[in-house]
């Protein structure tokens, strides 16, 4: 009698995909500790035993922490010391030169031009896409034949890499022969200059973002949606509410800590943007007059093209305290914006 | 009772998605109507959605440009030897927080949780002084070591463990007398293959799709296939032909693992596989 019971494996929990608030550590695991082996004196082969359940837990999670302490701690946490310092791609560490880094970047306009871009193509991309990305899940979850078929339909996009969309959407957004233009003069629109004008760029980069990514979300909020109650709908109906009704006041605040949790990990990716930005013209510098230069081109250019890794570095954490401050601020407007419909 | 609500989608739901499917594919499509055609017939039509006969003589030149077959044997060994680490590492460290009891494990997986958050892109410059520092510029152990570990891995193992691997089949494993390790390998790892895999799949595209660090890192004539795709765009920026032509082939690889595993991909972001 389901029409669309959702194949899921035994014990996942697909209304909370990921949500790091649930603490595994809160269930129990089996007791080795307490419980004696049988045997009045303690062996040789006993104490063996006891050492490993001990000692393995440790080193089982060993490699985790360690590589993670070389590849991910500590280089975060040395950025703020190259940063204080004079320090050059070929020549290496220079004299200590305190925030002189930080000032002599923040003096500069190109900092804020990339920061500018940044934010505005995170804009452009983000939002456009979560919308999408609910109503496309809205489809996906009203008990459609072939169900399969649409759900991997959406998510193709995704084994794309950045890099190759990037190509393609720079020879559909092209200034004079892309299909684009060739499409909007089909309905009388003049060619958009998508590789020259500021905002045109930032919507084409935007748009292989959203292009990557709205089935990837889509398929997260469905997951979502298919765990809640379905009478809470029944209610509603009988109540008299309609579809639009219903998802605005049952499914979005349901779908809250969903949607908190892809906007949080989209930030956290979407204002660190390279590939697409960086290959959208041959050059990669983010256009000629910067128009499409986001933070993280620009660190790059000042790392590997100026060799100045004391600068690069200062950007490097400016960009950090930037992604957490947006990370913090998304999180409170997401969270009021998703339970809006609840009172 | 999960019926009644929906039991037919409307017309409009099934509208809507095919407009949305066709926009997912027609991308890749017109990348390989453009990378089938010489630029002369683009110039001469270049909005025509059919496909030319040049696709192989393009294909051609393409692999002799960049060094396309040995980006290719990079692509597949880093992203096979990174997806093997993650898996290994996370397996191990998802079986002792899941299943073994020692001090500080709650503490320790409340700080794997915290670590998910954190952009460790941003480390890159660091990154690549201590790779300077062991030589390592421009070799692809460059570009494995750093992605070869993974907080969500971590995360989800335990995840996974936790429910599919019964607390009493430890136990009895114990009982007999195994070792922790001969239960990892022979009770858990087993109990564990199908999160495994998903998570091997997800590490796999992640690293294949990888473009940043290996850009930085490796040299022009080691590459994997995006480094080589930035070469092909910076040879022959204005002859898209030939640079879509090169998407395609470089986009192949992951499209026919699409069509085999692609059920699985959906499964497991519903299950909450993680970006990256």
């Amino acid at each position: 009698m389901t029409v669309q019971s959702p194949a899921q494996p035994p014990g996942t929990s697909p209304g909370r995909p990921r949500t790091a608030g649930v603490d595994p550590a809160g269930q129990t695991a089996p007791d080795f500790v307490r419980r004696s082996p049988v045997g009045p004196r303690p062996t040789w082969r006993r104490r063996l035993t006891k050492l490993d359940e001990k000692a393995s837990p440790y080193a089982y999670v060993s490699p985790f922490f360690i590589l993670f302490a070389v590849v991910g701690l500590f280089p975060l946490l040395y950025t703020a010391w190259v940063s204080l310092h004079k320090w050059s791609l070929i020549g290496g560490q220079g004299n200590f030169v305190g925030l002189k880094n930080y000032t002599d970047v923040l003096a500069q306009p190109y900092f804020w031009n990339a920061l500018k871009n940044t934010i505005s193509i995170f804009l452009l991309s983000s939002v456009p896409q979560i919308i999408l990305a609910l109503l496309i899940a809205a489809a996906l979850d009203s008990g459609l034949r072939a169900r399969t078929f649409w759900r991997m339909g959406v998510l193709l996009p995704y084994v794309v890499a950045p890099v190759a969309v990037a190509l393609i959407f720079s020879d559909l957004f092209g200034d004079r022969f892309g299909l684009v233009n060739h499409l909007l003069g089909l309905v009388g629109i003049d060619p958009v200059q998508w590789h020259k004008e500021v905002v045109p760029s930032h919507l084409a980069i935007a748009t292989m973002v959203n292009f990557r990514w709205t089935g990837y979300n889509a398929l997260i909020f469905l997951a979502a949606m298919q765990a809640i109650p379905r009478d809470y709908y029944e209610a509603a109906m009988i109540d008299g509410a309609g579809r639009v009704r219903t998802f605005f006041s049952i499914t979005i605040p349901q779908l809250r800590a969903t949607i908190i949790f892809v906007v949080i990990t989209s930030t956290i990716g979407g204002l660190q943007i390279f590939d697409e930005p960086r290959m959208y013209d041959q050059y990669g510098l983010g256009g000629a007059d910067r128009q499409w230069q986001t933070l993280t081109i620009y660190l790059y250019q000042l790392g590997w093209t100026q060799k100045n890794f004391g600068r690069a570095a200062a950007v490097a954490w400016m960009l950090f305290l930037v992604v957490v401050l947006f990370a913090v601020v998304n999180y409170f407007v997401t969270r009021r914006i998703a339970s809006k419909g609840q009172r | 009772m999960r019926l009644a609500r929906r039991t037919q989608a409307s017309p409009t739901a099934y509208v809507f998605l095919l407009v949305v499917l066709l926009a997912s594919a027609f991308p890749l499509w017109w990348s390989f109507v453009i990378g089938s055609k010489d630029s002369a017939a683009i110039v001469r039509d270049p909005y025509s959605f059919v496909p030319g006969g040049h696709f192989f003589e393009n294909a051609a030149t393409v692999v002799t440009t960049v060094p396309f077959w040995k980006a290719l044997g990079n692509s597949i060994f880093v992203s096979s030897t990174v997806a093997l680490l993650v898996v290994l590492f996370s397996a191990l460290a998802g079986f002792a927080f899941a299943k073994l009891r020692f001090r500080g494990r709650s503490g320790l997986l409340v700080f794997v949780i915290a670590t998910m958050a954190v952009p460790t892109q941003l480390g890159i410059v660091p990154l690549f002084i201590v790779m300077s520092k062991l030589g390592w510029i421009g070799s692809v152990w460059a570009v494995i070591l750093p992605s070869a570990v993974s907080a969500f891995g971590v995360f989800w193992m335990t995840q996974y463990l936790q429910e599919a691997l019964p607390d009493e089949l430890i136990e009895a494993s114990r009982v007999d007398g195994a070792s922790t390790l001969r239960t990892f390998w022979s009770v858990a790892l087993p109990a564990a293959r199908p999160g495994a895999a998903m998570l091997g799949l997800f590490t796999f595209i992640a690293t294949w799709t990888n473009f940043f660090w290996p850009f930085i890192i490796l040299d022009p004539g080691n590459p994997t296939l995006p480094v080589a795709l930035q070469q092909l765009q910076a040879a022959y920026f204005v002859d898209y032909s030939l640079v879509l032509n090169g998407v395609v082939l470089m986009a192949l690889p992951l499209i026919v693992l699409f069509v085999f595993a692609g059920k699985q991909l959906v499964s497991g972001i519903m299950q909450g596989a993680v970006k990256g």
